[in-house]
């Protein structure tokens, strides 16, 4: 029997790389100045959808909500296999927290419609927070399964999962549909198929047909708009109107949590003691301590 | 019924052991209630729990809305979701804390998205302070301190217009502070109504090993990070760890590449420590590690990089590689010590 999956996934700033001048004075991440990358466990939910579907049948959605760039994580799915993409990106989805930022999604997934289960990434590497997922979860009236590490198996419309716990795990089953978490081990991630990466490298939104369109004025971008259309390679963008969704629950306006102020924290001891990595310097070093009786 | 709208913490047990870190929010919440003049309130659900209820007494709660029913033995989302979106909506406490564990972090975002309140995962701090914003005047908001972005900055969220305004935070990140045993308080008993839409997820099988660390308590540790290169280079770590009786621990950077497995994971989404001695082996000194060990009594840093964050926060700091430099400070404490 086949199930339909939506994956729900980030382009996030790559945490590990920051250089330069990122946040802004409001708090929120001047994300064009940021390498980007797909965050990480969403790419690994992305494979057990495309698991479930080769092993039951079914379709598998990937859907993410950003600016225009984010589009290239789709093009990314779509390399690896997803069936259909779709962008959900409007200004008036900015500065969104994790509750705006599902209902937003939850919004999308009601107009996809027909899904028995919906994948997230256990968390985002830019937040950490792991909230997506639950309150997606809430807003679609779904059950939860998070820290999803393996799925057992999908029978007679259960789905058996084991998940992580402090220590151990659990293994669940839940009636579908059902929203999944998913561990950044639970599977490791195809890699791209070079068939998709030919069909599919020229997939664009039309966001970036219109700054292609910016930059060169002679550059008509309806024509090109209609082509890929037709070849099925226009990666469909979402605004607020098309998912339906109420202008104040999204966004900033949205959004219950504000940023209220950043600081760098510069953490100081009150005494700071160099010593060499010498006989002489270390002992001394013992010493210290030992009269300080931090040892036995 | 008599509403209760201060502080709550959610009380987490498991199989009728009361977790830590719910004791830990209720030290700190304590400190917020007593700021905002309102009452601390305990949230304990389970199966045969009520044995629990004087233990929370003690670390400071007013009040324990005890919800005791057979299928509330082991946690579930919904059914846990249910009665507690319930209380809130009922009661409307200012503040709801959650211990950031994997029944917390499952919990606390799917009541707070039901009740449209804030919610801060992972702080570090909170505060009860006004805050003016855009020229509006908000009395008494929780502060919600946590390292963001990477760990680069620090953010303080608020949650202005939230009824409750929802946190979570790490066991550890808060002192634990027993107030008085025989302290009195009231409990609350909450029924609890309950349909099979509740139980779509079951729970067929729970396996949980004994924590085989645990740094919390350690009175030394000695911890490595990426900088420590290889995994033979660990067993420096583990060698020095052995010799001064300590525990070891690591960054998030070196567990990410494998050299140690998580839970020796020190810092913001680790442990948090306070040991007496910590030697910080091969860390640079994201925000997230200082800010799980800059409490400890020493703190030694050892690291190639002389501009390394971490020498911020040591008292000692020795700028060397540590491959060669471990195995002498071994040498001079077996020196030293006999």
């Amino acid at each position: 029997m086949p199930y339909n999956s939506i994956v729900c996934v980030k382009q996030v700033p790559d945490t590990s790389n920051i250089s330069g001048q990122v946040m802004k004075p409001d708090g929120t991440v001047n994300r064009a100045k940021l390498p980007t990358i797909f965050n990480p466990d969403d790419l690994v939910s992305v494979e057990l959808a495309l698991q479930v579907r080769d092993c039951y049948g079914g379709r598998v959605w990937v859907i993410t909500m950003g600016p225009p760039p984010a589009a290239e994580v789709l093009r990314q799915a779509l390399y690896m296999g997803a069936d259909e993409v779709a962008l959900i990106s409007d200004r008036r989805f900015a500065a969104a927290d994790t509750l705006a930022t599902s209902y937003a999604l939850s919004r999308a997934i009601r107009k996809i419609g027909n899904v028995d289960l919906v994948f997230c990434g256990r968390q985002a590497i830019d937040g950490d927070t792991a909230q997506v997922g639950p309150q997606l979860a809430e807003k679609l009236s779904l059950a939860q399964v998070t820290y999803a590490e393996k799925i057992e198996k999908i029978e007679d419309n259960w789905v058996y999962a084991k998940r992580k716990i402090e220590g151990g795990y659990e293994r669940v089953r839940a009636k579908l549909p059902v929203l999944v978490t998913v561990m950044g081990d639970a599977a490791v991630p195809r890699p791209f198929n070079a068939k998709f990466v030919m069909e599919k490298k020229r997939a664009q939104s039309r966001f970036e047909l219109e700054r292609m369109s910016e930059d060169n004025p002679f550059y008509y971008y309806y024509n090109d708009l209609h082509k890929l259309e037709k070849k099925g390679l226009l990666i469909p963008t979402w605004t607020i109107e098309d998912i339906n969704a109420e202008e104040e629950k999204c966004g900033l306006k949205g959004s219950p949590t504000q940023v209220y102020k950043v600081e760098n924290v510069v953490l100081t001891s009150p005494e700071h003691k160099r010593y060499e990595p010498t006989k002489a310097d270390l002992e001394k070093l013992i010493d210290e301590l030992m009269s300080d009786h931090i040892f036995g | 019924m008599e509403r209760v709208s201060g502080v709550w913490v959610f009380a987490e047990q498991e199989d009728g052991h009361l977790h830590d870190v719910g004791l830990e929010l209720l030290s700190k919440g304590q400190r917020l209630a007593k700021e905002l003049t309102a009452p601390l309130a305990a949230v304990l659900i389970g199966h045969q729990v009520r044995t629990l209820v004087p233990r929370l007494y003690s670390y400071g709660a007013d009040y324990v809305f005890l919800v005791d029913d057979k299928r509330l033995l082991h946690y579930l989302t919904l059914p846990y979701a249910k009665v507690l979106i319930q209380l809130v909506q009922l009661h409307e406490p200012r503040v709801m804390l959650f211990g950031a564990t994997s029944i917390g972090r499952d919990l606390a975002p799917r009541v707070a998205s039901n009740t449209r309140s804030g919610l801060t995962a992972d702080c570090t701090d909170l505060q009860i302070s006004d805050v003016t914003q855009r020229g509006k005047l908000h009395k008494d908001l929780l502060l919600q301190i946590r390292p963001a972005f990477g760990g680069n900055i620090i953010a303080t969220i608020i949650s202005p217009d939230s009824k409750t305004q929802m946190a979570t935070v790490r066991e550890g990140v808060m002192r634990m502070e027993k107030t008085d045993d025989g302290r009195q308080g009231q409990i609350i008993d909450v029924n609890v109504d309950l349909g099979e839409e509740e139980f779509a997820v079951q729970l067929l099988e729970r396996f949980k090993e004994k924590p085989r660390v645990n740094l919390k308590a350690a009175a030394i540790i000695v911890s490595g990070g990426y900088g420590v290169g290889k995994k033979e280079n660990f067993r420096l770590i583990e060698e020095l760890a052995r010799v001064l009786g300590g525990d070891v621990g690591a960054s998030r950077a070196a567990v990410d590449a494998g050299l140690i497995s998580r839970d020796h994971q020190v810092g913001q989404t680790g442990t948090t420590v306070r040991p007496k001695l910590y030697i910080a082996c091969g860390i640079s000194g994201a925000i997230q590690h200082r800010a799980g060990m800059s409490d400890s009594k020493k703190i030694i840093a050892i690291n190639k990089n002389p501009n390394a964050p971490i020498f911020g926060v040591a008292h000692y700091g020795i700028v060397g590689d540590v491959a060669e430099v471990i195995p002498r400070l071994i040498e001079a404490y077996k020196q030293r010590s006999r």
